[in-house]
């Protein structure tokens, strides 16, 4: 931000006002006019809506050289019991009233920084008296209740005497009521009065500018109390950090199907063509010599290679799942675990790339685990697409019926699942009751958006 | 037997070449996609075509419709398609090309075994069904109800024959008598009801049977 608009933004605030000549005659001071007043009156309310919340408290405090010391400390303790228990339920509307009340003379944001709470009267209580924002408004409460009483002297004070000061040469002019003593002067007539009727606009003044600077003073210390951090602020960094992330784990995605695909247009085709010239090797070698028997050994270590490469492939990104999509990688992935698998994959399209990477690699992390650290003898894997408010959802959901009792705490990859479901945009659910089955389901939202990739 | 090769993979090409020239399958057109394997065909006219299913452009299944093309095209032409996994879709779609008989599905990691592949071609040449044993012990592991009838050793000589093995081999592997062999036959193709009066292609009907029900 350039320093042009940073003048720009102060032009046309309170306290630009309250500097410059005009703010008498300009519509600031109309504002805190307003500001003060209803600061008077909102106080007004707080402190009788909530002198049961804060009677204990103050009453220690006046207390504390009457009382015995356990009378003391007993109503302390009522005062704040009471001030947790009942502070919110004032603080909370107040707070509602005072962000509104604030754009009088703080326009801009006012948002507060309450969290949604889930539904019903308990999850809104656990939701509102856990979080910052609410205690804030709590502490604003107090800081009200004390600007109230000031403001209310201050300006009452210097109400009271502009209005008796202009008032005095009228009073005077009936001499029954002379002589007015103002302060160390004895005032006898509308003449004696005159110069301290002259005072009075003085006094206007100093209550105006007095009102400008409390409503300030009092905004400032509202906002920094009752509103919260900026929505599109929070919801354009969130957006830079959920694209980020996408982007991420396309990036992944694309490796995994890169190593993939080098793994088997490299390594693996030349092994098999490694494999054919120990084969082709053979052919003109006597069966069962040495030289055969060699040969025999060597091809077979080749052949293995080509298992384990296939086998390390399954692990990352399956050829199959590239070409055929999510129900044949399924399938071939049951048929590779040593648990019976029934795989029931009715999907009527393709998903994007990294959606199908993930459901599979959820699929074969739970197959894992159903055999590792079960006695699973029969794993269920269901897959469908649902139409979901934003697009296409996918869910998989796995079900073992081994022991049951699965902890994502304990590492057994879980964890890793849930955090790659999760960058996904997608949701896991884990039911695993003591005695099974074990269900995992997650559902991965069909984002179309991915990266450029080249095969 | 003049064949036409396909396969993109320049050194796996040049291997097989070598394999099938060894064994009495000279090739006649060495191609990289289905395309010019349509092409080289029309123009050889070979007995055997021998395809990766998986070519450019898309690299998913060009081999593969390719040969069920030429299949419709040249009545009477073996294919045997090579895959690089298990497709149960892939087998079907091939077997039911023509009436099933001349095709082979084969994984490529079995032409490392160059005796047993070009034994598989001769077998596909001379007319038989021959599925990878893969593909069937898969089959046989995913199949829900038609296995749950068959019995472990019936199980067993559906294998063998959809390995394209005779009741004779399939005695002499198992080490049981010809009749007994047969029996087995006609109770598995009872099992899986096929007509008996279907003549000589009930062996491929079973077989096929099993990879409808698995992969459709």
């Amino acid at each position: 931000m350039s320093s042009l608009n940073v003048s720009d933004a102060r032009t046309g605030t309170l306290p630009w006002a309250l500097a410059g000549p005009r703010y008498l005659i300009g519509s600031w001071v109309w504002r805190a006019l307003a500001y003060t007043l209803t600061t008077i009156m909102v106080g007004g309310v707080l402190m009788t809506v909530a002198f049961p919340v804060y009677a204990p408290l103050a009453a220690s405090v006046v207390m504390i050289e009457s009382r015995a010391v356990g009378d003391v400390i007993f109503l302390f303790l009522l005062g704040v019991v009471m001030v947790v228990c009942f502070g919110p339920l004032i603080a909370i509307p107040l707070g509602a009233v005072e962000r509104r009340r604030l754009r009088i003379v703080l326009p801009g944001p006012d948002h507060s920084g309450h969290r949604e709470p889930p539904a019903g009267l308990w999850g809104w209580f656990r939701t509102r008296y856990t979080e910052a924002a609410t205690w804030r408004e709590v502490a604003y409460a107090a800081v009200m209740l004390v600007l109230f009483v000031v403001t209310l002297t201050l300006v009452g004070f210097l109400f009271t005497t502009a209005l008796t000061l202009a008032a005095t040469p009228f009073i005077l002019q009936s001499p029954e009521e002379a002589p007015l003593s103002m302060g160390p002067f004895q005032l006898y007539s509308s003449m004696d009065a005159l110069p301290f009727a002259l005072a009075s606009p003085l006094f206007a003044i100093a209550l105006l500018y007095a009102c400008g600077l409390l409503s300030y003073g009092h905004g400032v210390v509202a906002r920094s109390l009752l509103v919260g951090p900026p929505k599109e602020e929070l919801y354009a960094e969130l957006g830079q950090v959920t694209e980020s992330r996408a982007r991420l784990v396309n990036a992944f995605e694309y490796e995994r199907r890169r190593i993939e695909r080098d793994l088997h247009d490299g390594a693996q085709q030349r092994l098999v063509a490694l494999s054919m010239d120990l084969g082709m090797a053979r052919v003109d070698l006597d069966e069962d010599s040495p030289a055969d028997r060699r040969v025999v050994a060597a091809q077979s270590k080749a052949d293995e290679l080509i298992d384990e490469i296939r086998e390390l492939v399954r692990g990352i990104h399956p050829r199959v799942l590239t070409d055929r999509g999510l129900p044949s990688a399924l399938a071939e992935l049951a048929d590779h675990c040593p648990v019976p698998v029934t795989v029931n994959a009715d999907l009527p399209r393709r998903q994007p790339p990294h959606v199908e990477g993930t459901a599979y690699f959820v699929v074969a992390e739970a197959l894992t685990n159903a055999y590792k650290h079960t006695e699973a003898n029969a794993v269920t894997v269901h897959a469908d697409l649902r139409e979901g408010p934003r697009g296409d959802v996918l869910r998989v959901e796995i079900t073992d019926y081994g022991p049951g009792g699965a902890d994502p705490s304990r590492g057994s990859g879980l964890t890793g699942m849930a955090d790659r479901v999760a960058v996904m945009g997608g949701t896991m659910d884990l039911s695993s009751p003591v005695g099974g089955p074990t269900r995992i389901r997650v559902e991965l939202p069909c984002t179309t958006e991915q990266p450029q990739t080249q095969r | 037997m003049p064949t036409v090769l396909a396969e993109d993979g320049v050194l796996l090409r040049e291997g097989l070449v070598g394999v099938l020239e060894r064994f009495g399958f000279p090739v006649v057109a060495a191609v990289g996609d289905g395309e010019e394997l349509i092409a080289a065909v029309d123009e050889h006219r070979p007995g055997l075509v021998v395809t990766d299913i998986r070519m450019p452009p898309d690299f998913t299944d060009e081999g593969l419709r390719a040969a069920v093309r030429l299949r419709r095209a040249h009545p009477g032409l073996a294919v045997v398609a090579l895959s690089q996994y298990v497709e149960l879709s892939y087998a079907t779609e091939l077997l039911d090309s023509g009436d099933g008989e001349g095709v082979g599905y084969l994984l490529k990691q079995r032409v490392g075994d160059v005796r047993e592949f070009a034994s598989v071609l001769r077998k596909v040449v001379e007319g038989a069904t021959f599925v990878d044993p893969e593909v069937v012990r898969q089959l046989l592991r995913r199949s829900a109800d038609p296995l749950q009838r068959l019995t472990a050793r019936e199980r067993e000589v559906l294998e063998h024959m959809a390995e394209g093995h005779s009741n004779g081999a399939i005695a002499r592997k198992l080490v049981v008598s010809d009749a007994a062999v047969g029996k087995h036959v006609g109770n598995i193709l009872a099992k899986l009801d096929l007509p008996p009066d279907d003549g000589v292609h009930r062996r491929v009907q079973a077989v096929l049977a099993f990879l409808r029900a698995q992969a459709g």
